[in-house]
């Protein structure tokens, strides 16, 4: 069950009028991907994906489920939206009541164990491997940790843990953390625990109704069997402009720090139909990602190009993200920033500044049209037209 | 107006002989990520066309590979779509047509449950863009019993064209086949549009008659009773008949006017396949090229096509060249006017020089 209903608040502008789970993310994949790759190439074929705020192009892009070979017969991929009821209709309030509100749809499938993942992460699992330390240590819930570095740890909810991995305690946001065994909000229930507990804090009127904050320490409370399962590898949460900007970055160089050409480990998308890209006469590209259907003539550098999007003659793109269909026209300057799907960037204007002297990343939302000559501040977040300079 | 694409995917193999030997002429690979199938199908597909037989001779696996479902070309459905054609055999015919009639004999079955009003077939030796709506149009106002699509260009090949002469309506007055022709011609482009149950007839016909060219038998010998009416096509034709014409129109593709024109609409289907995007690394180069999805560039790459998935190495360069899918080159290698087929391998230093008349073709799955 794939959490995908979140707004994504804090990706500002990115996020206006589309979810978090499909924001562009490495040149032509979405970010929800890679959840959804994990999920088949961990060999489970039912995954009903949660959605709530903005769900039209996330709707689209998952369609059938065919380009994660998730059209199937039995199970398949399903987008689940909230849906009127006779007794009580109801956004889903949380996380746990998202799931709650689905039960009947998990009923139908009459699963032994239910893996609850979020949209939003970064990284290659193999849930599979996840699910037999779940078997084998006879949990009714197993909760897929990394390690952080300390410094960082009271940002996350710290798992604490004796020497088997058994779950003794838990911490949200801890001052002090006690370990550095964070929670990557995956999780694996045995179905009849999974059950139980989502009814219980159904009928609790004071709850969140969240799994990281009720149905979780609910469970060790009751002295349920919780294990840690150590994930070691690439995980991110792309829920921040400068996560996001930091994955995309590294998908680059020689050996990235996240590989998505690993041939062991596809990752599925909906492909894009569009030529291959071209390189013009005096393009000047340098450790970059670009994908099909770009047109590049000006100078990139450091930097991940969508599907289509046009650099023109003149113009720099340095250490930025461009999404899809975005057009850079002549002498326009790009520099540390995230530019959204269909902008365009007049020519002669000039977006952030080096990212050595920059406050922040500049985002520009989608389908934004930055005028001739404008400047646009470094760290500015940019959700309308901006007029051009007279000259 | 209804029509049903049959598109004969093998009628020009020996052509082209150094990349169709382990595989028919639609399933060359073209432009970076393309086969040259694609062209014939997305042209009909978005011509309105929505049932396409395909028909095969040898050495289509390559073909089926590409073809899947049709799912690519919207052309898996329920009913019609893509229909795979394979040879038919009938009493002591093996199966194995020789000519385009006797193709067309084995697909009666197929003709005869179709309810369309016309068929269009097509080869796969054509790189263009054309609405094929419009030559129905066309086909009607004339009142045509067949429209031949035809182009005129400066041909410099040896390979068989078939010239056409028409008077001033359009209705073609003379055919010719000609080898080694030099010079501007109007040609036809082996694009015919055909009413369904006239071509039926003209089977039945050829099949009492003991006929079996479709050109010479049929239409060259009755242009004085069918009208035989010539389309002509403006846009940009590319004809796939020699590797040098290959060669050639591959390149053309670098030309931003051509490129638009074919892909400008995004509407050439292919399969579709999930490589990563290109990276490219921190020394390289590229200029004036095409470069497809899964490729990993570190060298100097000029006026040059890499389709899928090829990798070169550092201080390596590239130069008018066409690199199939998964060519692997190693460092400080060297490289001017080369195809290489899929899946060669090249190692560091190597030094590879071919000319824009006669490039240097690696057949499938070389290692130098």
């Amino acid at each position: 069950m794939l959490l995908a209903g979140g707004q994504g608040s804090r990706l500002y502008a990115l996020t206006n009028t589309i979810a978090k789970p499909a924001v562009p993310f490495g040149a032509k994949y979405r970010i929800i991907d890679f959840t959804l790759s994990n999920c088949v190439n961990s060999g489970i074929d039912t995954v009903g994906v949660l959605t709530q705020y903005q769900p039209l192009i996330l709707n689209e892009y998952i369609g059938n489920g065919q380009p994660w070979d998730l059209d199937r017969n039995f199970g398949g991929v399903h987008v689940l939206s909230p849906y009127q009821k006779k007794a009580k209709s109801a956004w889903y309030e949380g996380t746990a009541n998202a799931i709650y509100q689905n039960l009947n749809f998990i009923k139908m499938y009459n699963p032994e164990y239910i893996l609850i993942l979020s949209g939003d992460h970064i990284y290659k699992m193999d849930y599979a491997k996840m699910l037999k330390a779940h078997v084998d240590n006879g949990a009714d819930c197993t909760i897929a940790a990394i390690n952080v570095p300390i410094k960082e740890a009271s940002r996350f909810g710290i798992l604490n843990t004796d020497k088997n991995g058994l779950i003794y305690e838990f911490e949200e946001k801890p001052k002090q953390p006690k370990s550095t065994l964070a929670s990557m909000g995956v999780y694996m229930f045995t179905a009849e625990k999974l059950y139980k507990y989502l009814e219980e804090d159904e009928n609790d009127p004071d709850s969140s109704k969240d799994f990281g904050k009720n149905i979780l320490p609910n469970m060790l409370r009751s002295g349920e069997k919780m294990y840690a399962y150590l994930f070691e590898g690439y995980w991110k949460d792309v829920g921040t402009i400068n996560s996001l900007w930091e994955a995309n970055m590294d998908l680059l160089g020689n050996n990235p720090a996240f590989d998505v050409a690993d041939p062991t480990w596809k990752i599925h998308s909906r492909n894009p139909l569009a030529p291959p890209e071209y390189l013009g006469e005096k393009a000047v590209i340098q450790n970059s990602m670009v994908a099909l259907g770009c047109e590049i003539y000006g100078h990139v550098e450091n930097s991940v190009l969508s599907i289509n999007a046009i650099v023109e003659e003149g113009a720099v793109v340095k250490d930025s993200v461009i999404m899809s269909g975005t057009i850079i026209k002549k002498g326009a300057v790009i520099e540390y920033s995230i530019i959204d799907e269909s902008v365009i960037v007049e020519e002669n204007a000039k977006v952030g500044i080096n990212k050595a002297n920059a406050k922040g990343i500049t985002v520009l939302g989608r389908g934004v049209t930055i005028g001739k000559g404008a400047i646009v501040a470094d760290g500015a977040v940019i959700d309308k037209n901006i007029e051009g300079v007279e000259d | 107006m209804s029509a049903v694409g049959v598109i004969f995917s093998n009628i020009h193999d020996r052509n082209v002989p150094e990349l169709s030997r382990l595989r028919t002429m639609g399933s060359i690979p073209y432009g970076g990520r393309y086969r040259l199938i694609d062209f014939a199908l997305s042209n009909l597909v978005n011509s309105g066309v929505t049932t396409v037989g395909i028909i095969t001779k040898n050495n289509y696996q390559s073909l089926l590979d590409h073809l899947g479902s049709g799912k690519d070309w919207d052309l898996a459905r329920k009913s019609g779509g893509l229909v795979l054609l394979p040879p038919f055999g009938v009493d002591n015919n093996e199966g194995l047509y020789k000519t385009r009639l006797e193709a067309l004999k084995g697909i009666t079955g197929f003709l005869n449950r179709r309810t369309e009003d016309y068929v269009i077939l097509c080869d796969c030796d054509g790189v263009y863009r054309m609405d094929l709506s419009k030559v129905i149009d066309f086909h009607e106002d004339k009142k045509a019993d067949i429209t031949f699509i035809c182009h005129t260009e400066e041909i410099e090949n040896a390979s068989e064209y078939t010239t056409v002469t028409t008077d001033e309506t359009g209705r073609i007055t003379e055919i010719q086949i000609k080898s080694n022709l030099r010079g501007e011609h109007r040609y036809f482009s082996n694009i015919m549009i055909i009413g369904r149950q006239f071509l039926l007839k003209l089977i039945q016909d050829a099949i009492a008659r003991n006929q079996s060219s479709f050109r010479e038998d049929i239409v060259m010998k009755n242009l004085d009773t069918y009208r035989v009416y010539a389309y002509d096509f403006n846009g940009y034709f590319a004809t796939i008949d020699s590797l040098r014409s290959y060669f050639k129109h591959n390149m053309e593709l670098l030309s931003k006017p051509i490129r638009d024109e074919l892909f400008g609409m995004r509407d050439i289907y292919t399969k579709v396949r999930d490589s990563a995007p290109t990276v490219y690394g921190e020394h390289c180069e590229v200029r004036n090229s095409l470069v497809s999805d899964g490729c990993e560039v570190e060298g100097i790459v000029e006026n040059s096509i890499l389709f899928r998935g090829v990798k070169i190495g550092k201080g390596t360069i590239v130069r008018n060249s066409i690199l199939m899918q998964d060519t692997i080159i190693g460092e400080n290698a060297d490289l001017n006017c080369v195809i290489s087929d899929k899946n060669v391998i090249i190692g560091s230093r190597r030094i590879l020089c071919g000319c824009d008349l006669q490039p240097y073709f690696l057949s499938k799955g070389t290692i130098i």
